[in-house]
């Protein structure tokens, strides 16, 4: 069914008891033209966008959870573009321009809100990092400017820009496209066009193991619930993909991290923008139901626990309450950890592998939320097609025997 | 927050005393001029990240200062044992996998 204004009043007057299900959920087939391993946004986009915009019809995401139970679910949903390198600003602005349409698109609501990102700038080499961007982006068209402290806090009024902060604020990059959406609707609205396409999405199935035949390629996978055969598999799994991808017997240049995020209790609209602050180490946005959502850094060492420590949000909580005295006495009702796969060049790794039929996009690390939609929409095209689509082909795993890095540590360091 | 053994302080410290430094037991090839791209990616970019048993580096920076090696469940985050930089990987025994 289509979401309309008479389709809302219709089921308001009923008392909302007669909603369908949004998405089937069906019994696995016993084979698949393309297998889709990982329900979060990245891994249910690619599905949608191979049916939709390829043709394919026969696909199946396999989920070990819930889908969106990931770090889509997880995370504190910060979009933007404003990286350095042009390799990096063509697919973060692919989607952003996605995002701009994506509502209308899956005829549902993701909420996408361009309330302006502000990253501010706290020492010398901040500003001078900010400003090389600020300027790398208007030569390749994105918008990001610059701000004084004064406009920053004309931009973001309970921002504190004393002077006498042990890091003062210096100076901000703002980039006005960019903003917020809401994480489980990204997963739900494209499983539920997904779906409605044909894509049988299955939960609660792990894959234990990828199958290969006697030439190596790739010809199912094993789940926990039953074999599923296909020729291709694309590896959507973020801080799992080491652990998939070794079962196929490649190694990856990936380390899995927990990452941490907390909300407060809600309160009236205060906060009307994004802030990050990789300084200091602190990023914050207010939701519309009123929580402030705030990021903390990822733990030290390497881990699946899914948790973090707490001495992490602590060290952000310090933060914010410097940055941001008026929150001083909120509470923070809940935190949570995700897993998320960080690569040497905090790049993604989107593309074909060693073992023919077999496809990867993972590497988004803290920042991926943002690259949802770009990231299914030339994913999708690399799996049809059997070879790289164009914004696809430098972030190819290969960069990393030739040497092509795409350095974007300056911008997404611990950041998103 | 980790309690970590430092094997030469012989005490358990917090996890704020130490810095982690990464999977432990890569060689750096002896003449990085004669391996291959292919080996030499491997040597600084690919890791083994395992979901279980992963022997990793600490360094006691807020105490003696040395580097030490770890195996520790990335599961449950318990460290199983701690060992001198420079000795060969301890071998476990059969219950010390879930952490028993
Ligand atoms: C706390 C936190 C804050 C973040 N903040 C931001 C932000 O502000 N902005 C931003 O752009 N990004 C942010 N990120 C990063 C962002 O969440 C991720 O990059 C992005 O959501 C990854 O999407 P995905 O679909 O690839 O992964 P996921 O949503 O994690 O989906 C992968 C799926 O694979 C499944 N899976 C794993 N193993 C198996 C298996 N063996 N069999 C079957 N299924 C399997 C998992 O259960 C999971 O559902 C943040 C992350 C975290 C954790
Ligand atoms: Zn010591």
């Amino acid at each position: 069914m289509r979401f309309s204004l008479f389709s809302l009043a219709r089921q308001a007057l009923g008392g909302h008891a007669r909603w369908p299900a949004q998405w089937r959920s069906p019994e696995p087939k016993a084979a698949y033209d393309a297998v889709i391993v990982g329900a979060g946004g990245h891994g249910l986009g690619t599905a949608y966008y191979l049916a939709k915009a390829h043709g394919l019809r026969n696909i199946a995401v396999v989920e070990k959870g819930w889908l969106g139970g990931g770090n889509t679910g997880r995370n504190t949903t910060i979009i933007r573009s404003n990286y350095l390198w042009e390799e990096s600003e063509a697919i973060y602005e692919l989607s952003v321009k996605l995002w701009e349409t994506l509502s209308d698109e899956l005829n549902y609501n993701v909420m996408y809100s361009p309330r302006g990102v502000m990253m501010l700038a706290h020492t010398v080499h901040d500003i001078q990092v900010f400003k090389r961007h600020v300027h790398a982006n208007r030569l390749a068209g994105i918008d990001n400017e610059w701000l004084t402290p004064e406009e920053a806090k004309a931009f973001c009024s309970p921002l504190n820009i004393s002077p006498k902060l042990r890091y003062p604020v210096l100076g901000a990059a703002l980039q006005r496209r960019g903003g917020t959406a809401r994480h489980d609707a990204v997963a739900w609205g494209y499983a539920r066009a997904a779906s409605a396409l044909g894509v049988d999405i299955i939960e609660n199935a792990e894959v234990t193991a990828i199958r290969r035949d006697a030439n190596g390629a790739v010809e199912g996978v094993e789940t926990t619930r039953g074999t599923i055969k296909s020729k291709k598999v694309g590896v959507v799994a973020a801080g799992h993909t080491s652990v998939l991808m070794n079962m196929a017997g490649v190694r990856m240049p990936l380390e899995s991290y927990p990452l941490q995020a907390l909300v407060s209790e809600p309160v009236k609209p205060v906060l009307s923008c994004v802030v990050m602050s990789n300084t200091v180490h602190a990023y914050i946005s207010q939701s519309d139901k009123g929580e402030l959502v705030i990021g903390a850094g990822t733990d030290a060492y390497t881990s699946y626990s899914q948790t973090g420590g707490l001495h992490v949000s602590a060290h952000t909580l310090d933060a914010i309450c410097d940055l941001f005295p008026t929150f001083r006495r909120m509470r923070m009702m809940r935190n949570w950890g995700g897993i998320v796969d960080v690569t040497p060049d905090r790049s993604p790794i989107i593309g074909l592998t060693p073992v023919p039929g077999l496809y990867v996009n993972c590497g988004w690390g803290t920042g991926g939320f943002k690259a949802t939609p770009g990231s299914a929409y030339v994913f999708a095209a690399t799996m049809a097609r059997g070879e790289p689509h164009p914004v696809a082909a430098p972030f190819a795993l290969e960069r990393f025997t030739t040497g092509r890095l795409i350095d974007e540590a300056a911008a997404a360091a611990v950041a998103h | 927050m980790l309690l970590i053994h430092c094997p030469y302080c012989r005490m358990a410290r917090p996890e704020s005393e130490f810095r982690y430094g990464g999977e432990a037991h890569v060689v750096r090839p002896a003449e990085p001029a004669n391996v291959s791209d292919a080996d030499w990616a491997a040597f600084l970019y690919m890791r083994a990240n395992p979901k279980g048993i992963h022997a990793e580096r600490w360094r006691h920076v807020h105490g003696c200062g040395r580097f030490f090696n770890a195996l520790r469940n990335t599961v449950t985050d318990q460290i199983l044992r701690t060992y001198p930089a420079g000795t060969p990987q301890p071998a476990l025994d059969a219950h010390a996998e879930d952490g028993r």
